[in-house]
């Protein structure tokens, strides 16, 4: 029976070899995420090592500045690591300890959820391997040399289009290899079950948190929580909570790259069809012979073919809606919300801040949007500085 | 009696895997017929998928030959209906569940049954998801071949009860390719699925040699060869079919 299905999308669709990885992961998940000592150990590091909760912050000078709604930050930038990976990094390696597990992998792509579960890998004390695409490990030389630092060997993968997406699938390949003592890290709520409903848990923290901080700050909840959309951890981290909110808009943000009638985008819900790969059913940019399309986008971290199945299933039910974003857009949002507030921006996190820019002014005074920035820009500034034709290398 | 259950009923059988399309379709037509008259009790065609996760490089790097030379399903099952009357043994398709899915699984099947191929394997489509390929493969009588590994341990009698076909025993950790050592106790697996059916087993996964062929096939009913021969497609190209063919030759014997 297939199981971990939102809607039509999810499933398991892994070799047989990890099959019995996979199950056990799924058990022991369950017997851990109501265990009062598992849930005090990893509240202990959210609060004492990421530095949780992280502060939701009311963005008054853009508020004034776009003339609308209210506008909050939801600020992962903060934490840790300087993303929201590290709310998912600290909570599977820990329950890998617990399987027993001595040595861990994942996927990266821009480098933040690698150097999230390297970091994770050094306090815990366990073996890390990292797996970068070929084109990501010069884009973001410096986050590698920060992996190796922190403990782990970092593999340059050099197959298929040596982005993200190789990445997921050298990580994959590596598990059949060593499954024993071996857990994958996965990145997002995207793979097989219970990978997408696993890492939804660990950052649903996200929209708990923004929740209860805005009920003290305004006594009610935001009219709109936006995030930007790769796999989709941080948006479904800070969605979550508000599923069931019907009033409360979620809108996940696409890298549309050079526009979304141009090929070099990477908007699955524009672009994607349905599909079956990397473990799941659900939306993928492919050709009609199902071959997984080479995606573009100026962030590394949306730089992905598919998106989790669990947004999948929020776009066909209609409870999320999901915008493009360009690269244009994204950099100037990138700019404005430094200058605006100080605040440099992961880029991927600016993709939420541009349709954030385009919405607020449409929206009435009262009204209430929450941005999750999900990351800092610092890794971004040389990059940023090239697009804009500053020769800066890191 | 269907094919593939026939394949296996003339001693040992000897599964040889390409990928179709490298380096071109012409190249396949004459390996598939050639390889089916030289030994081969069954052929996996391989369609090519531009992420194939359970693969290692050699048959990744085929792959990718491939569609770079514009192969897609269509033409691969038109070349196969046009050769099929001089293939002379059993024909099996191994890919990806996407390329399945996203052509319609239920076109899929019913081009098999016009290709007259006997059976699908799906590595990246488990016990618990064949209900993604069973109802359609059902339809058109397509056998979908299940996997068993090393790590299946107690799921090998589940997986072996259901089985069609044959059960394609992975004999290592890991992705295809080449390997100096098969160290899994194959002959485990294999008492595993006899003490629920009498199915075939078929051992794939790291096999090259005629010697690692003997030696699989005196636990096995079967052994099935990727790596090694795209390795000779490679080198070899267009002009790959004899040295193929002698491969074939010699992998039959030893396991005869």
């Amino acid at each position: 029976m297939s199981k971990g299905k939102f809607g039509i999308h999810g499933g398991q669709f892994v070799p047989e070899t990890l099959m019995n990885a996979v199950n056990e992961f799924e058990e022991a998940y369950n017997k851990y995420k109501n265990d009062p000592e598992f849930v005090e150990e990893l509240n202990t590091l959210l609060r004492e090592y990421a530095g949780r909760p992280s502060l939701l912050y009311y963005a008054e000078k853009m508020t004034k500045d776009l003339g609308g709604a209210k506008i909050y930050l939801k600020r992962e930038d903060l934490n840790h690591t300087g993303s929201h990976k590290i709310n998912n990094c600290l909570g599977q390696c820990l329950l890998a300890q617990k399987m027993g597990k001595t040595r861990v992998i994942a996927e990266t792509g821009a480098g933040q959820h690698g150097v999230a579960t390297a970091t994770a890998a050094a306090l815990l004390g366990m073996e890390c391997e990292i797996f970068m695409g070929k084109e990501d490990t010069v884009r973001q030389a410096l986050n590698v040399y920060r992996m190796r630092l922190l403990g782990a060997k970092v593999n340059a993968v050099e197959t298929g289009t040596m982005t993200l997406k190789d990445a997921v699938n050298e990580a994959m390949r590596e598990w059949t290899n060593r499954v024993s003592d071996t857990h994958y890290v996965l990145g997002s709520v995207m793979g097989p079950h219970p990978f997408p409903t696993v890492v939804r848990d660990f950052q649903s923290v996200i929209g708990k948190e923004i929740k209860s901080q805005l009920m003290e700050k305004e006594g009610r909840l935001p009219d709109a929580v936006i995030a930007c959309v790769g796999g989709g951890s941080n948006a479904m981290g800070a969605f979550y909570d508000f599923i069931n909110e019907k009033d409360v808009a979620l809108i996940g943000c696409e890298a549309a790259g050079l526009g979304v009638d141009n090929t070099k985008n990477a908007a699955t819900i524009a672009n994607g069809t349905l599909g079956i790969f990397h473990g799941m059913k659900s939306y993928f940019c492919q050709n009609e012979y199902g071959q997984i399309a080479p995606v573009y986008s100026i962030s590394a971290g949306l730089d992905y073919p598919g998106i989790g199945p669990e947004h999948a299933n929020l776009h066909d039910t209609g409870r999320a809606q999901y915008v493009p974003v360009t690269d244009d857009e994204a950099v100037d949002a990138f700019e404005y919300l430094s200058r605006t507030e100080g605040i440099i921006p992961a880029i991927e996190s600016a993709h939420a801040v541009a349709y954030c820019k385009k919405l607020a002014p449409t929206m009435d005074k009262d009204k209430i949007i929450v941005v999750n920035l999900s990351g800092r820009g610092d890794k971004d500034v040389a990059a940023i500085a090239r697009y804009r034709g500053e020769n800066i290398y890191e | 009696m269907n094919d593939i259950k026939a394949a296996f009923k003339n001693g040992k059988a000897f599964i040889p895997f390409v990928t179709a399309g490298d380096p071109d379709l012409e190249t396949t037509e004459k390996l598939l017929i050639e390889m089916s008259k030289n030994g081969a009790d069954i052929i996996e065609i391989g369609i090519p998928f531009s992420d194939p996760i359970a693969e290692g490089v050699v048959i990744q790097e085929a792959d990718l030959r491939s569609l770079k030379g514009g192969t897609t399903t269509d033409k691969i099952f038109d070349m196969v209906e046009k050769i099929r009357p001089q293939v002379q043994c059993a024909l099996a398709v191994m890919t990806y569940m996407n390329p399945i899915f996203v052509y319609g699984t239920d076109k899929f099947m019913k081009r098999c049954a016009e290709c007259n191929i006997s059976a699908v394997i799906v590595p990246d489509t488990p016990f618990e998801e064949k209900q993604e390929l069973a109802p359609y493969a059902e339809k058109y009588g397509i056998d979908v071949i299940s996997l068993i590994a090393p790590t299946s341990h107690d799921r090998i009698k589940m997986i072996a009860k259901e089985a069609q076909g044959f059960v394609y025993c992975v004999s290592s950790m890991g992705v295809t390719g080449v390997r100096s050592e098969i160290t899994t106790d194959i002959g485990e697996m294999v008492r595993l699925v006899r003490s629920v059916s009498d199915i075939p087993c078929a051992v794939g996964f790291g096999i090259s040699t005629p010697e690692q062929a003997k030696k699989m096939a005196e636990y096995a009913d079967g052994v099935i060869v990727g790596s090694a021969i795209v390795k000779i497609v490679a080198k070899y190209g267009r002009d790959s079919v004899e040295p193929v063919v002698e491969y074939v030759r010699s992998m039959k014997e030893a396991i005869s």
